[in-house]
């Protein structure tokens, strides 16, 4: 069926796909091959291909000028925006205008390929899930991202082969997953606390519509930076407790790429630790000493206070925006993994005076309302309608440098807008067009998302009537179309993003995304699962051979059953099922092993030791 | 197009139950199979009900948009009989702005002294509040007094419409460059009470393309 659709949550952590199973109506995250439903958004770029997920998660210490973590937060986004932020990433971003690049494994490449290749892992997953080919996807952004994070977002999906068929904010998903059992009618806050961003939004559920009223956040806020203020904080104390040592040997660990990647993820596993345990201790060995202190969740909290303080103000704003107060919030729901962490949870309760709803894995319930929304666009639910809305204003730089605001925050899309322009000298053909979104009055203040250069016939001064049409469409992506009403002639629109790609570069990325197609550690996994099933059906059948007579017809039909399964399984491409397949084997010849075993110990095998018949198990 | 009375005074619940069986009919969600030229016309028919519904549910956009209609004019600009707020009012609002001026230059020099602080302070709320007053006068008598008048009646009380919208812009203006010389509580309020949309001084220039000589409503 090409007309399946799948919900992507692309984190800054972690990344899930879901979909909603036709049986039970629900939606349902996709695990892996080892049942996790989790992929860590990493990607490492090794000199024998592009690895993804856990194995490239697990050697972010080992390689980290190669590993890219976290790239959700350069989406979209130029050199000048992160360079403060670059200070603390061991990967190497490249100084230049327009958006930014990051040199790894020797090559250049921009945090959308970089993405490509964690939707790419997803597609994968769900294709082996279906047995069947998968084309069409919601990706989840965060509310506050703004135009040309959902474009890059886009652009992701289309080098991964995904037709991104809609970008859905992370908490409007959040509420649809909740939505369809847990939420009464009434006005719900979504207060979604990721890895590397912050977002709230206030909605109104009524008659199955899930009308979003106002919607706030900080695109650079989450548990990255709760990481962070903790490492530092401990790159101090064993600087204080360690002078000694680290003089000796001059050593300066702040300049040591993978002494800081163990360090935050030293840091990263205590905070997980400290959100349900009251104290616990660290133990980091360093080349000459081993750092070792207890660490309590009160430290924790003093730490990360400031932090969780700022995502207050956004709430607030939300509030104001939707022209309530918090008493007037029927329920909030938690989002996120960062909301696991007690201050946050506490301080969200006190803002809203509400206990709130954590019933769903805060780490699952965005991928499953992802899912949702994909069965609404399939047609498979009909009864449930999500309208959002553009959470920043987005405007034209007009005289001064002063913005002029065409679609203000928070209108319900699609919206549209009109303006009329006119030239301002004889037979001018070029108008340029500068298109802003932000809040702020100056054009300087605001994000550029981009020039427009209208095309048109020359005239007298003030004599073409130009009209600009803006267009936000259900992604929260702006279109624009322009005409010359008095010749009637669609003017020619060349758009220039700011910090997005181009057709020509999205073309050359989709290109080279197959050309490095084969060295996806996806293929390269399926491969060591094809191994392992050869492994295990050598020793079955060397068992089988050396065995038979040990043990009764039914056991012995029953390996036979699952040895068949096991080459069935092997010849196909579904690496779920070799694995379960071997399992399987696995468990079918335990008894016999034993008995093998048992009777290689009585020496009726002779010398041979059992588990060279075996193998090691 | 929500089918409902072209009444200023408007049953908010009712509204909201059309809008919401609207944005069912018309949303792009539940037309994703059909050939992309339908999808573009949904899309736009989907814009329209969404900007429709934000004119209607907010009173004063209300207002704003019966005196364009009433008016005959499609556009929010190029009204020939500029709406005019009362000379005492301009008057007390060009002498505020003078005062801010001048603290402005000397808070420039070093901090706002705080008996100046405290006057300002105190200007502002009550601008604050005689700007909700006019509020409440523009959605409340005065749109139920357009409602049940006979048609003779009605360019009264359009000119008192615009009386009243002119002051509001005002209102907001001087009240917003107050909060922005007084700093402080823009974090909780924000925009949302003072924007500097809706202004009646927008700048009406751009840089680099000539005028624009207007700009229709959606």
């Amino acid at each position: 069926m090409s007309s399946r659709i799948i919900g992507i949550d692309l984190g800054t952590t972690n990344s899930l796909v879901a979909y909603v199973d036709e049986a039970t109506g629900l939606p349902r995250v996709i695990p892996d091959a080892d049942g996790r439903p989790l992929l860590p958004s990493v990607v490492a770029f090794t000199p024998d291909g592009i690895v993804v997920g856990e194995p490239a998660r697990r050697q972010l210490a080992r390689r980290p000028a190669d590993t890219v973590y976290s790239v959700k937060r350069l989406m979209g986004r130029g050199f000048e925006d992160v360079k403060d932020e670059a200070r603390y990433l061991p990967f190497r971003i490249l100084a230049g205008e327009g958006l930014v690049r990051l040199a790894v494994g020797g090559r250049e490449v921009t945090p959308p390929e970089v993405s490509a290749v964690v939707l790419k892992a997803l597609k994968e997953r769900a294709e082996r899930h279906f047995g069947e080919s998968v084309e069409k996807a919601v990706v989840t952004v965060p509310a506050y991202f703004n135009d040309a994070q959902r474009q890059a977002t886009k652009d992701a999906g289309r080098i991964a082969g995904l037709d991104v068929v809609r970008i859905v904010n992370e908490p409007t998903a959040a509420s649809l997953a909740y939505g369809l059992h847990r939420l009464s009618e009434g006005v719900v806050a979504v207060y979604d606390l990721g890895g590397g961003t912050f977002d709230v939004s206030i909605l109104r559920v009524k008659d199955g519509v899930f009308e979003v009223l106002a919607t706030n956040g900080d695109t650079h806020l989450g548990g990255d930076d709760f990481d962070r203020v903790l490492a530092l904080w401990l790159l101090e104390d064993i600087a204080a407790r360690h002078h000694t040592e680290l003089d000796r040997d001059c050593v300066d660990l702040a300049r040591d790429p993978e002494a800081m990647q163990e360090l935050r993820l030293a840091a990263e596993a205590a905070k997980i630790r400290l959100s349900s345990e009251e104290r616990t201790t660290l133990t980091l060995p360093f080349a000459g000493f081993t750092y070792r202190r207890e660490m309590t969740r009160a430290d924790l909290e003093r730490l990360v206070e400031p932090l969780v303080g700022r995502t207050l103000g956004p709430c607030r704003r939300a509030l104001a925006d939707a022209g309530l107060s918090a008493a007037d919030i029927d329920e909030v729901v938690l989002v996120g993994g960062s909301t696991r962490v007690p201050l946050v949870r506490r301080r969200v309760q006190e803002l809203f005076g509400k206990t709130p709803h954590s019933q769903l894995n805060p780490d699952e319930v965005v991928a499953l309302g992802a899912a949702v929304q994909a069965h609404i666009l399939a047609g498979g639910i009909t009864n449930m309608l999500l309208l959002d809305v553009t959470p920043l204003s987005l405007g034209i730089e007009s005289l001064g440098g002063i913005v002029n605001v065409l679609i203000p925050r928070n209108t319900t899309i699609p919206t549209s807008a009109r303006e009329m322009f006119t030239t301002s000298a004889d037979g001018q053909t070029l108008v340029d067009l500068h298109v802003l979104q932000g809040e702020r009055e100056l054009a300087k203040d605001c994000r550029s998302l981009g020039r427009f250069e209208l095309r048109i016939d020359p005239m007298p001064a003030g004599m073409p009537k130009i009209e600009v049409t803006f267009l936000i469409d259900a992604n929260g992506i702006l279109q624009v179309q322009a005409k010359e009403q008095r010749s009637d002639k669609a003017a020619s629109i060349e758009v220039k993003p700011t910090y997005g790609l181009n057709e020509a570069e999205v073309g050359r990325m989709i290109e080279d995304s197959f050309t490095y197609a084969e060295a996806d550690v996806e293929t390269r996994m399926l491969i060591e699962a094809r191994n392992e099933a050869d492994t295990v059906l050598v020793h079955a059948g060397r068992a089988l051979k050396q065995g038979a007579h040990l043990v009764d017809v039914a056991e012995r039909a029953a390996i036979e059953t699952a040895v068949a399964a096991l080459r069935a399984a092997r010849s196909g491409d579904d690496r779920d099922r070799i694995h379960e397949a071997t399992t399987a084997v696995n468990r079918a010849t335990e008894h016999l092993a034993e008995v093998l075993m048992d009777a290689a110990l009585k020496g009726a095998l002779g010398s041979r030791r059992a588990t060279e018949i075996l193998g090691e198990r | 197009m929500f089918g409902l009375p072209r009444k200023l005074v408007v049953d908010s619940a009712e509204l909201q139950r059309r809008f919401y069986a609207l944005a069912r009919e018309h949303h792009p969600d539940f037309h994703q199979a059909a050939p992309a030229e339908e999808r573009a016309r949904i899309e736009a028919t989907s814009a329209l009900v969404n900007a429709a519904y934000r004119t209607l549910r907010d009173p004063i956009a209300r207002v704003e948009y019966l005196v364009r209609l009433e008016e005959g004019r499609e556009t929010k600009e190029g009204d020939i009989d500029k709406p005019k707020a009362p000379p005492a009012l301009l008057q007390e609002m060009f002498e505020i702005q003078e005062a801010l001026a001048e603290a402005r230059s000397e808070a420039a020099k070093g901090a706002l002294d705080e008996t100046t602080r405290a006057t300002l302070a105190e200007q502002r709320e009550s601008l604050r509040a005689r700007l909700k007053d006019e509020e409440t006068r523009l959605a409340g008598p005065l749109s139920a007094r357009w409602d049940s008048a006979a048609p003779a009646e009605r360019p009264a009380i359009l000119a008192a419409f615009k009386e009243a919208l002119a002051t509001r812009a005002y209102l907001r203006t001087v009240s917003a460059d107050l909060t922005e010389t007084l700093g402080g509580d823009t974090e909780a309020f924000g925009r949302a009470i003072e924007g500097r949309h809706g202004s009646a001084e927008a700048p009406r220039t751009r840089g680099g393309m000539g005028g624009h000589i207007g700009a229709p409503h959606q």
